[in-house]
Order: C-alpha cells, then sequence, then structure tokens
C-alpha cells in the first residue's frame, strides 16, 4: 500500500467510526443511573414461577408478580396485597379483601376473580397448597371483585405461611386468563401487578432479561422488609445480564460494566475486594444445607444401620472445607436439619453428627448391615461446584469405612433424571446423590420437601419414617411458637435416627456489587425495592 | 458447472437427512430430563412426570421423530420446550453476534496468518521463520480461554481500551460493534492463525522449488511478484481448504469464546440447550451448522477452480 492509499484507508475508517459515534445510542447519566445491570445465579430459561420451580425464575417473578401476603426478614408473612383477613367457622372458612388500587400491567384492575384463579393453580403444584386442597371444602372463589373466601373442612393455622412464603412455587398473583392455564403447561403472557414489568421483547434467554418500572404499582406504606411493606422502586430498567463464566463475571464487576452479581465464586472473592469500587457481603444470611442424599428403597441403604455408619464416619468438616474453603465465617457444621439462627433450628438428636468421627464403629455397624461389598452407585454433577466436591469427599469416606464405589461422574441434567429412577443401583438406578437446600427452605417442615418421609410420594429417595411424619403433622398443627419447636425438635431427633438424608454442612456465599449502588440488602431473594444507583 | 452446483446442492438432502435421525437418535437416547430441569429440585417425581407428559416427552421415538421431521419439511424448527419461543426465533436471536465474530475472525486470521506463512517461508530457517513457527506452535497450545483471560485483562483491565464482554449490534453503530468483538476474535483467530500460517509456509516451501518460480526469477521479477503473484496463487488451493476446514473449528471455538466473554451467540444457546437438554433448540442448532458446513465445503469447491483454471467439475 502506498502513502495515498494508506491515507484514503485511514480516513474511512475514520469515517466510519466517526459515523458510528453519531448513530451509537447513548445513555444520560440520569438515564445510567436508573438502569440496573445484574447478573444472576443462573440462566433465566423461562418465566412461568408455578410451571418452572427454580430459584432464578422465582427471584425474576418476584418482581413481576405480586403476592397476597410475604414474608418478613422475621420470617413471619405480613400483608401485601391483601388488606384484611377474616378467619371464622372456628378457623375454617378465610375470607380475605384486597387492598385498593391494585393494577396488573395491562391497566385492569386486579379481582379476586384472579386471585382464586391463581390460587387454585399455584395448589396444584405446591406442597402447601395440596395440603389445603385436601381439606378444602370449595375451591376458593371470589365473593366479589375486591373479596375472596376459602372454605375449609377442618382449620389450617399455617394459611398465611402457605400464602406468604418465599419457598417455590410462591403464591404469585395473575390474571385469570393466565392462570386458568394447566399448572403443568407455561402460561402464554408475563403479566403481573408487581413493581416491575417484563419487557418480552428484549428478552433473549440465556443472556439477557429485562425489567421496567411499572408507573401504576401502588406500595404498602410499611417499610420494606423483604417481601413485605412497601417496595418502592428506584430504578427505572432492570437488566439481567445472564454471564456463565465467573472470571468474566469478576472482570465486568470491576470494570463497571455490571452493577451488582448475585453469586460470586468464592475463590474470587479477594481480588473483588481488594477493588475500592466494589463491595462484597454475604448474600444471603440463611445460607444453604449441603446435602447428602441415600436411596431407600434398595441395600445396603434400606437398613437403617448402613445410613448411620455413615453418619457416624461423615465428617462435615471435610465437606465443607471442599465446598467453601478455608474461611470459617462462610461455613459451620450442622448437626440439625433445620437453619441455624432461625426461631426453630433445633439440634436435637443430631449427637450422631457431633464430635470426633469414629470410623471403626461405622465399619463395624456397617458390617452388622449385611452389607456385602457390592459397589454403590455415587452420582456426581461435575458441573456444579459444591457437587462436584461433595462427591469427592463422599468417595474418600465411603472408601474408608470399606465401600466399594462406583463413582458416576456426569452432569445435572443426568443426575436430574437418574435420581428419579427406582430402578436398582446397577440397572440405572442410583445409591447416593448430593445437591444442596436453600437455608429459606429449611426454616420449618413447611415446604421442607426433602425432610419428607412418606415413602413412594417423598422427594428422591423415597424414605419412610412414621415417626419423622407425625411430629411434621405436630407442628402443622402447632398453637403457639412454642408447641411448634417442640414439634421441629421432635422432628430433627426422628429424621437423624432415621437419618433421612444427611446434612453435609451449613455454608454461607457471597455477593458483590458497585459502591455507587446502595440499598442491596442480604437476603435470599435478591430484592430491588429501595436499591439506587448514583 | 451449473449441473455440478445443482447436483452438490441435492446432496445435501441425504446429509442432512442423516444429520437429522442421528441427531434425533442420540438426543433420544441420551441420559437427561428436560422435565426434571423445569420442574426444579423442590418438585416431586410425580410432577416431574407430568411436566414430562405435558411436554409430549413419554411418546415413543417413532412418532416424536415422525411429527419433528413433518415440521422441518414445512420450515418450522420447533418450540423450545423452555422457553416456549420458536427455535426459530431463538436462532434469529443469536446469529448476529456469532456471524460478526466469524468474519472478523475470518479477516484477521487470513489477513495476519497468510503473510506471516509466504514470509517465513521466504526466509526458512532465519529467525523470522522461526519466530512464526513458534507462534504458530503456541498458538495451537494454548486454549482459546487462557487467550481470552489473558486479553481482557491486558486490554479491557489494566488499559481500559474496550469492554470486557458483551455485545453490541452493528445497527448501533460500527465501533462499539467493533469494540466487542476485537479481543474475542483474537483469541478465537490464534489457533486459526497458526493453523493457517503453517499451512501456507509448507504450501509456500513446496512451490518455492518448483521450475516456474525459478524461471520467473530469471526473467527478473520482483520478489514481492514472486511470492503473492507466482506462488501464492499457486498455492492458494490447500490454503483455501484449509480454511474451510478451518470454519469447523471456528464453530467449535465460538462456544468458548462467547461464554469467556459473554456474547449471547449460538455457541452459547447450544452449550445452554444441551445442558438443559432443550431438544427442539439442539437439533435445530445441529442443522444449521451441518447446513452451513456442507455449504461452505460446496463455495470451497467452486473456489477451486477460480484459484485453479484446470479443476473442472
Amino acid at each position: 500500500m502506498d502513502r495515498r492509499n494508506f491515507l484514503k484507508a485511514s480516513a474511512g475508517v475514520a469515517a466510519l467510526t466517526g459515523t458510528a459515534g453519531v448513530s451509537a445510542p447513548a445513555l444520560s447519566q440520569g438515564a445510567a443511573a436508573r438502569t440496573l445491570r445484574f447478573v444472576p445465579q443462573a440462566n433465566l430459561a423461562n418465566f412461568d414461577p408455578i410451571w418452572g420451580t427454580q430459584y432464578v425464575v422465582r427471584n425474576a417473578a418476584c418482581l413481576v408478580w405480586d403476592t397476597l401476603y410475604g414474608f418478613d426478614d422475621k420470617l413471619e408473612p405480613k400483608r401485601q396485597m391483601v388488606e384484611s383477613e377474616e378467619v371464622t367457622d372456628g378457623g375454617k372458612t378465610w375470607t380475605f379483601k384486597l387492598r385498593e388500587g391494585l393494577r396488573f400491567h395491562d391497566g385492569e384492575a386486579v379481582r379476586a376473580q384472579d386471585v382464586a384463579a391463581s390460587l387454585n393453580r399455584w395448589a396444584v403444584r405446591d406442597g402447601m397448597g395440596q395440603m389445603i386442597r385436601a381439606i378444602q371444602e370449595e375451591p376458593v372463589s371470589a365473593v366479589d371483585d375486591r373479596t375472596f373466601r376459602w372454605r375449609l373442612k377442618s382449620p389450617y393455622p399455617k394459611m398465611l405461611v402457605a400464602l406468604g412464603k418465599n419457598n417455590t412455587p410462591m403464591a404469585f398473583i395473575m390474571p385469570e386468563r393466565l392462570a386458568r392455564t394447566d399448572p403443568f403447561q407455561q402460561v402464554s403472557e408475563f403479566v403481573g401487578s408487581g413493581p416491575m414489568r417484563f419487557v418480552r421483547n428484549e428478552w433473549v434467554p440465556g443472556a439477557k432479561a429485562v425489567f421496567t418500572k411499572f408507573d401504576q404499582y401502588v406500595p404498602r406504606n410499611e417499610p420494606a422488609s423483604w417481601l413485605a411493606g412497601g417496595k418502592r422502586m428506584n430504578l427505572d430498567r432492570i437488566e439481567w445480564i445472564i454471564m456463565p463464566d465467573p472470571a468474566t463475571a469478576s472482570a465486568a464487576l470491576m470494570n463497571g460494566e455490571i452493577d451488582w452479581w448475585e453469586s460470586p465464586l468464592t475463590d474470587l472473592v479477594p481480588s473483588l475486594r481488594r477493588n475500592r469500587n466494589v463491595q462484597v457481603d454475604i448474600q444471603d444470611p440463611l445460607g444453604n444445607i449441603g446435602a447428602f442424599r441415600f436411596n431407600h428403597l434398595h441395600a445396603p441403604f434400606n437398613d437403617v444401620r448402613a445410613r448411620r455408619a455413615v453418619a457416624m464416619a461423615l465428617s462435615q468438616d471435610d465437606y465443607m472445607r471442599a465446598v467453601v474453603g478455608d474461611d470459617r465465617s462462610l461455613w459451620q457444621t450442622l448437626p440439625s436439619f433445620f437453619t441455624p439462627g432461625t426461631p426453630l433450628y433445633t439440634e436435637a438428636g443430631g449427637d450422631i453428627l457431633k464430635g470426633p468421627r469414629n470410623i471403626e464403629a461405622a465399619r463395624r455397624l456397617l458390617a452388622e448391615s449385611g452389607y456385602n461389598g457390592q459397589p454403590i452407585t455415587v452420582l456426581v454433577a461435575q458441573d456444579q461446584a459444591p457437587l462436584k466436591a461433595m462427591g469427592e469427599v463422599t468417595n474418600a469416606l465411603l472408601t474408608s469405612i470399606g465401600m466399594r464405589v462406583d463413582f458416576v461422574a456426569t452432569d445435572w441434567g443426568t443426575v436430574g433424571q437418574r435420581r428419579a429412577s427406582k430402578s436398582l443401583p446397577g440397572q440405572g438406578g442410583w445409591h447416593i446423590f448430593h445437591t444442596w437446600h436453600a437455608g429459606a427452605d429449611c426454616t420449618n417442615p413447611a415446604a421442607y420437601l426433602a425432610l419428607r418421609a412418606h415413602g413412594d410420594g417423598a422427594w428422591f429417595g423415597w424414605p419412610k419414617d412414621d415417626a419423622v411424619e407425625a411430629a411434621r403433622d405436630k407442628w402443622f398443627d402447632a398453637p403457639n411458637l412454642d408447641a411448634e419447636k417442640a414439634a421441629v425438635a421432635e422432628m430433627n431427633s426422628a429424621a437423624m435416627s432415621h437419618v433421612t438424608y444427611l446434612p453435609t454442612g451449613f455454608y454461607k456465599v457471597f455477593q458483590a456489587w458497585r459502591r455507587n449502588v446502595s440499598g442491596v440488602i442480604g437476603a435470599p431473594i435478591p430484592f430491588f425495592w429501595n436499591v439506587s444507583k448514583s | 458447472m451449473l449441473a455440478y452446483i445443482v447436483r452438490r446442492v441435492l446432496a445435501t438432502i441425504p446429509v442432512m437427512a442423516f444429520v437429522a435421525l442421528f441427531v434425533f437418535s442420540l438426543l433420544y437416547v441420551a441420559p437427561g430430563d428436560p422435565a426434571a430441569v423445569i420442574a426444579g429440585d423442590q418438585a416431586t417425581p410425580a410432577d416431574v412426570e407430568r411436566i414430562r407428559a405435558s411436554l409430549g416427552l413419554d411418546r415413543p421415538f417413532l412418532i416424536r421423530f415422525g411429527e419433528w421431521v413433518w415440521r422441518i419439511l414445512q420450515g418450522d424448527l420447533g418450540v423450545s420446550i423452555f422457553t416456549n419461543l420458536p427455535v426459530a426465533t431463538m436462532i434469529q436471536q443469536r446469529i448476529e453476534p456469532t456471524l460478526s465474530l466469524m468474519i472478523i475472525t475470518l479477516i484477521l486470521a487470513v489477513s495476519v496468518a497468510i503473510p506471516m506463512g509466504v514470509i517465513a517461508a521466504w526466509k526458512q530457517g532465519t529467525v523470522i521463520d522461526r519466530t512464526v513457527m513458534g507462534f504458530a506452535v503456541l498458538g495451537f497450545s494454548v486454549p482459546v480461554f487462557v487467550v481470552g483471560y489473558v486479553l481482557a485483562y491486558i486490554f479491557a483491565l489494566e488499559l481500559d481500551w474496550v469492554p470486557v464482554q458483551g455485545y453490541t449490534p452493528i445497527k448501533q453503530g460500527f465501533w462499539p460493534w467493533f469494540q466487542n468483538l476485537i479481543l474475542p476474535a483474537i483469541a478465537l483467530g490464534t489457533v486459526y492463525i497458526a493453523l493457517i500460517a503453517r499451512i501456507t509456509r509448507a504450501t509456500m516451501l513446496e512451490v518455492l522449488q518448483q521450475d516456474y518460480i525459478r524461471t520467473a526469477r530469471a526473467k527478473g521479477a520482483g520478489q514481492r511478484n514472486i511470492l503473492f503473484l507466482h506462488a501464492l496463487k499457486n498455492a492458494a488451493v490447500p490454503i483455501v481448504t484449509v480454511i474451510g476446514i478451518g470454519i469447523a473449528l471456528l464453530i467449535g471455538g465460538a462456544v468458548v469464546t462467547e461464554s469467556v466473554f459473554a456474547i449471547p451467540g449460538l455457541g452459547r444457546l447450544t452449550v445452554d440447550a444441551i445442558l438443559r437438554r432443550d431438544y427442539p433448540v439442539i437439533q435445530g442448532v445441529v442443522l444449521l451448522f451441518s447446513f452451513v458446513y456442507v455449504l461452505v465445503n460446496l463455495m470451497i469447491d467452486l473456489l477451486y477452480t477460480i484459484l485453479d483454471p484446470r479443476i473442472r467439475y
């Protein structure tokens, strides 16, 4: 290229880039300050919180759909869409009145008919909803446009917990036309009455989801506390940006390309902390409980002695160091199935998980159980870091007590399918898999599906123990906190004795955000109300 | 020539049919269950079963395959199990970033690698040659994601010249578009540059030994003319072949590059769909990639006739 041609080409590039500069949209400083770019824990691949119960769907749904009641930070249900409620007929009839001024994003008023249809759909999918359905005299129905009623055959004291809990699926309220959709089919529109609208035409599943402020939303007057109180939006637009690579998300946060990252990898936290523009703190004070899940249908774990042998040898320290690391402020051992620091927490019956581990005694008990050296099929999801780490520790644990391990290294999608199989472990079934439960789901027995022990209908592994179920029933009937505590202690003790599953420890994870963002709180769900950006 | 093109286009039909059958069968026997993913961890086995039934995943292989083929024949790639969006729409949302990345990578790779290979051949045995070959070995050895992280660290985090991640559509301006793509293109292009540079060098070395090159030199032709007019033109067929093969490499590399730089392209769509077992999306994307690959091969075959007039079909 000669000099003249070079100059021509350079001018061409300059013109092109110059023009581009003009054509590129630029956000004003004010608009940028009212737009929050958030990296969620996972991809928002679908958006019906009743049909799909992943946490990420629930978290996004909290922006778009409102609930009748909401849990506050003391885990108590408070009124949200409801103005008042009345319990009559000896606790068997619940009558609710909606507050005034509630509107859906399409401009229509929220009516009791919408609520009735929504609750009827939710109740098919939710554990507590199913309990209510089982005792209902008739399905919930509208009395007038603002009043609805649920008539039961027997009292259900935990009604407000059911309607306000933050465990999936939450009782979100949708327009009647959507709520009439089969609970096992997806809704076709995403219209709610929450503080933000979902911008469907900007949704690129796996990449981006956009929410804009709903101007007609009327927040409650009380101060916001988790899902309760006034959900006041200081942001006009929230962009959820999906970033599968943690290193990229970390760099993007440090570079100011995103504002808030829901779940940074623990390994990356030290470098984030060194950045003076980034704030790091615990994401959720209720944390997570690691879980070691047995298949109760097949030998050797159909014998409680084999399960106890594993429990005697299991070191939660080993699991937590593998999952979280050496930072003791992030984890603790957990001789309980319930979330530490919450009102119903108990260690009753948890001695088997305390103190020095007794490998020799575990070996003897295993031999008593009749374990004959058959391979133990352990499903280990390699694409989920905590589960991979737990799988490695379990491999060493089982080997140490003399078990032969068939270590099935696979992905979470395959574990999700295979754990549903009741076949023999060598024929497509399994003996052990790992998961974790959000601490928010383990504060009481209400939505604690993993702790249920009603056999065929129970969670994967199908444990069966009448004592666990009886204690659970007592909690539902408990008239006060003391009675609830007693019931939960009994349940914990029974489940420890039965070894329904094994907690591998309690741990917390971080969240990180730019220092120009204020109002971020530690909670089981990322709450955007009262968050602002300067 | 026209008859040849028609023949080749028709030949794509059985190829695509085979790909369709293969992909569908593979996914049918592969472990994993989208219903379990949709239902989430709080669902009971019974819930999972009902979702599976509602998605039609409990029906026999032949019925599902027949329905899918029938829809494909009508130009309908189906609907994503998860998003409920048409697969065609999801591909359309993602195709621009991937195409942009591939085009920039191709331009970058060809414009850097061919001169490198030519110069290395010309300066065979010298420091320049060894440097180029050293780069080629390095380019082959270092994984795309490592190159990506290093580039992002230096040029985005330290120097703040370009963004760390993301994609800006070209309709929002050339420069923002280019800024988002230059690092991914370099990261993705490194292995490609290494491959083309090596092939170019090897082919050029062979051509430079030919009699007609000696004749050109004897006639007093300049070095540049000899290298780029006489030698490179005759070395072009294997180079173009490698470029064509490399497009498959690009498709594979795009999966990693798009993840590292958070580019919402087809590569990420494919990985997400595989992890979730979103069968219609996997099938649609694989069909598309296969079609593109068949098309690229056809174009390369046609290009041969332009580069070497002795080749006739």
